[in-house]
């Protein structure tokens, strides 16, 4: 890693959580280290549909949820799953703001019982900010099987917070933790102060005597140890003890890092290590099982991380889940579709009074909706939550993390990847659980680049059912083969430096039901909340083009572009055009044009194939390119957008003339 | 025997070392394009240095004194290699060929004062992992601050925990980079003095995972280079 890699990445935003503004008795924030189980607790309190997985850095975006106990409405939000409140990341400094600047009545703080010492650094972090709080000793299960046992009264009593065991995804001591939330709500007690080393708690104690009461939103023990970490003082407050402040900060972590050889922000993470060895020794004791009793997990990995079974394995997985999803989706589809249109018929395209334009059009854009979800995204999410929530997803990105350098990115970008293979959009979102801007802009376009569900409809619609399924793998493979070129272009032209992978790697654990529902549940809801209502309004406005005869001026003016470059009958136009909506709609507007389902009667195979190329990879779809707008601004949405619609457009004219020759 | 010489000498059983165990008077012969004899007169005389352990056709091998020396000219090499080429844009053989002959002429005080301007790199253009230096440092923040570095030599040999052997392990000693890659991996626990073992290294130069404070995590390879431990085993 060469030194500007770890810059701190300027024009990053990280979105402050929002909190629904419903009046609460008491507010809570849920904080901890990623992949302890922070979520599942959520679940548990809230019982909404939370997002949760055995992923590290998941929850990429603050929740809220709400909950009813003792009479007392609570409001929870849930912070992002992060290792320290420094000032590595984004997310790290959105969460210690939120806490500060929110004033949450009380924060849990979940920590993973099997990594106590670990989890404690953070623990450590929230004591100083001097702000009642919870411990929930989380996953007591998973450590009781690896012989560890804590004496949750005695760290309790070192601490002076509340210790609370759990076992979050059984639900236990949940009911405890909602009783310890109301009671520490009352009491308002703040924990105790852990002293660090004399050399270290000296100068705080100087610099915190220098911050006037109440010059900030923070304790002045904490506030000193921010500054003494950071070596500058960005305080709030009169301007003279400001400047006082600083020449002391200055002072004091020259002087701390001349005695350590470290600067003092270093020095300070040593010394709540130091502190957490200390209290893990005496709240901890550790039974190994059999010292030579290899745990499973070990045993597992020693074929998930082979060199030949381990890529084989995750060849196995990816095409298992996308075989599993596509063959068995359409399937579903085929029923599914055929109920809906026994119910009422579908047109796209419907003549007549205003209010049944509007009443077809929406129902149509339901049907397709309903039709695509169901069988496809459904499925296709269930299936991935299974493999993420058992921990073998952190293994897959592990095994291709040095394919991912390829493109600027790590193993964990392989995620968004995934997930867009089911629908761009929750995938777009995704790429948030990524380090810097960078990987993130890099891995969203890569995105809208993978062949979603409702693009895979189309090259089995028109491609492998009236030209060849061999037809239809080869455009898979080009849609591949054309990813990772754009993915080297952009890894070239978007500035930055690589950000190399550290992820923790959870034990492997038979996935629970209701974590993997809530977590299918919650990612198809972003598709039912974003892309549903595109559909449906969609539908309204094809029908309304339709009636008011907008179909026929469209077609002329996109005939160049449609007859001349891609050798496409002019009504495709049209279909284009109304594809951005949904891409699958181009199959049904093509089936209505022609009047025919039987494209091979009305289009050539050369045809046939190049509107399967433009369809692949002309622009996303609006509710893609909302999110787009919303993630990365305006100018870069719009730049892909017309980038792809280029390229389609090129590519397409490209095949046309080539496949001409031979076909 | 010129110091120069000398330096190319333990240079060529150094690397043939690396692959082959014992450097042999003929591949030596070949690598530093003179006649054989010439190699066995010279490995002689390192020998009588105490720079290599000698046995007539077997072959030679560094010793402790000989292998220090080895590793400190391939270090000025590799930092020179990072200067001709980043700083100076020299491309192709030139690099390597200019670095040979220059590796022998600076001093310690200017590898240092490279290793500085260069922030601290941790391979060679050519992709070898470059030493640490010698000193007594548990990082690079004051020495990149502008900094003297402190003039005692490290006590203990040191290595990158990517080098170890799946179930070995070590304390942290030095962490090479900037004051953000050593505060990140401090917040997860890798702080000086630690214990940490390898639990495994994935293929493809994949990451390799480590274990520290009862967790397991999978770190970059290139991040992994640059965590160096006392190579005492620990088990953890």
């Amino acid at each position: 890693m060469g030194g500007p890699a770890q810059q701190p990445r300027e024009g990053e935003k990280a979105a402050l959580p929002e909190t629904t503004c419903l009046p609460a008795d008491i507010t809570v924030a849920l904080a901890g280290n990623a992949n302890v189980g922070k979520s599942a607790t959520m679940n548990q309190l809230t019982g909404a549909g939370q997002e949760t997985g055995n992923w590290p850095g998941k929850t990429v975006e603050c929740a809220g949820g709400v909950l009813l106990h003792n009479g007392f409405l609570i409001r929870i939000t849930d912070l992002p799953g992060i290792y320290s409140l420094s000032t590595f990341s984004a997310e790290e400094q959105a969460s210690r703001e939120f806490i500060l600047t929110n004033k949450p009545d009380i924060v849990v703080n979940i920590v993973d019982a099997s990594s106590l010492e670990r989890n404690l650094f953070f623990t450590l972090q929230l004591l100083e900010l001097h702000i009642p709080f919870i411990i929930a000793l989380n996953q007591m299960d998973l450590a009781a099987k690896k012989g560890i046992r804590i004496d949750g009264e005695k760290l309790s009593g070192l601490l002076g917070v509340p210790v609370i065991p759990t076992v979050a995804i059984h639900g236990k001591g949940i009911a405890e933790l909602s009783d310890a939330i109301v009671t520490l709500a009352r009491e308002k007690t703040p924990p105790r102060v852990i002293p660090y080393g004399r050399e270290v708690e000296d100068r705080i104690a100087k610099i915190a005597a220098l911050i006037p009461e109440g010059a900030g939103n923070e304790d002045r023990r904490a506030a000193a140890i921010r500054l003494l970490e950071r070596g500058s003082a960005d305080l709030p407050g009169p301007g003279d003890s400001r400047a006082d402040i600083a020449a002391a900060v200055r002072q004091y972590s020259a002087e701390l890092e001349r005695m350590h050889g470290e600067p003092a922000a270093i020095v300070l993470s040593g010394e709540r290590y130091h502190a957490a060895e200390r209290i893990v020794r005496e709240v901890m004791d550790i039974r190994p099982p059999a010292p030579d009793d290899i745990p499973l997990s070990d045993r597992l990995d020693r074929i998930a991380l082979h060199p030949a079974l381990g890529y084989l394995l995750v060849l196995l997985v990816l095409g298992g889940l996308l075989f599993w999803t596509f063959i068995v989706g359409g399937e579903i589809s085929r029923i599914l579709t055929a109920f809906l249109e026994s119910v009422a018929p579908a047109p796209p395209f419907v003549a007549g009074s205003a209010p049944e334009i509007l009443a077809t059009g929406a129902w149509t854009g339901l049907v397709a909706a309903v039709t695509l979800i169901v069988p496809y995204v459904l499925p296709f999410y269930l299936f991935l939550s299974i493999i993420e929530d058992s921990g073998y997803l952190t293994r897959i990105s592990v095994m291709l993390d040095r394919l991912m350098h390829r493109f600027g990115l790590h193993g964990k970008a392989i995620i968004p990847l995934i997930l867009g293979f089911g629908c761009t959009v929750p995938a777009c979102l995704s790429c948030r659980i990524l380090e810097s801007s960078r990987q993130k802009l890099i891995a969203a376009f890569l995105t809208t680049l993978i062949p979603c569900s409702a693009r895979t409809v189309v090259i089995l619609g028109v491609v492998a059912a009236f030209v060849s399924i061999w037809w239809a793998l080869a455009l898979y493979a080009f849609d591949i083969l054309l990813i990772v070129i754009l993915g080297r272009i952009a890894f070239r032209a978007v500035p930055g430096e690589p950000v190399g992978l550290i992820m923790e790697m959870p034990e492997y654990h038979v996935p629970s039901g209701s974590v993997v529902l809530s977590q299918t549940w919650s990612r198809t809801k972003s598709l039912v909340w974003i892309v549903l209502p595109a559909y449906i309004i969609g539908g309204i406005a094809i029908s309304l083009a339709y009636s008011a005869g907008l179909l026929d001026p469209i077609n002329a003016a996109l005939y160049p572009i449609t007859v001349l470059l891609l050798g496409l009958p002019a009504i495709t136009g049209v279909v284009f055009v109304f594809g951005i909506v949904r891409k699958e709609i181009t199959v049904l507007t093509l089936a209505t044009l022609f009047g025919t389902t039987v494209f091979s009667t009305v289009l050539s195979p050369v045809q046939l194939i190049v509107f399967g190329i433009v369809t692949m990879i002309y622009t996303p779809c609006i509710s893609t390119i909302g999110v787009f707008v919303k993630e990365f601004g305006w100018k870069k949405a719009l730049f892909v957008t017309a980038a792809e619609t280029g390229l389609a457009i090129a590519l397409g004219a490209l095949a046309f003339r080539l496949l001409s020759l031979v076909m | 025997m010129a110091s120069e010489q000398l330096e190319e000498y333990l240079e060529a059983i150094y690397d043939i070392g690396e692959k082959d165990g014992t450097a042999k008077t003929s591949s030596i012969a070949r690598c530093l394009n003179v006649a054989p004899a010439s190699v066995t007169e010279a490995l002689q005389n390192l020998s009588g240095k105490g720079y290599v352990k000698y046995e007539p056709y077997k072959g030679a091998t560094l010793t402790e004194q000989g292998r220090e020396l080895a590793e400190s000219v391939k270090r000025r090499h590799r930092l020179l290699e990072v200067f001709l080429s980043d700083v100076l844009n020299v491309k192709g053989e030139t690099v390597h060929d200019e670095a040979c002959k220059m590796e022998h002429t600076i001093s310690d005080d200017t590898a240092s004062a490279l290793c500085k301007m260069l922030q601290a790199p941790s391979r060679c253009p050519h992709g070898s992992l470059i030493s640490p230096c010698n000193r007594e440092v548990t990082d690079c923040v004051s020495c990149l601050a502008g900094e003297p570095e402190p003039a005692e030599p490290r006590g203990e040999p040191i290595r990158p925990v990517s080098d170890l052997e799946p179930g070995q392990g070590g304390t942290i000693a030095f962490i090479r980079g900037d004051g953000n890659v050593v505060q990140r991996l401090s917040d997860l626990g890798l702080t000086v003095k630690t214990g940490i073992s390898l639990v495994r290294k994935t293929p493809m130069d994949g990451p390799v995972e480590i274990a520290v404070r009862r967790t397991k995590l999978a770190i970059d390879r290139a991040i992994a280079d640059n965590i160096f431990v006392t190579s005492a085993p620990v088990k953890t």
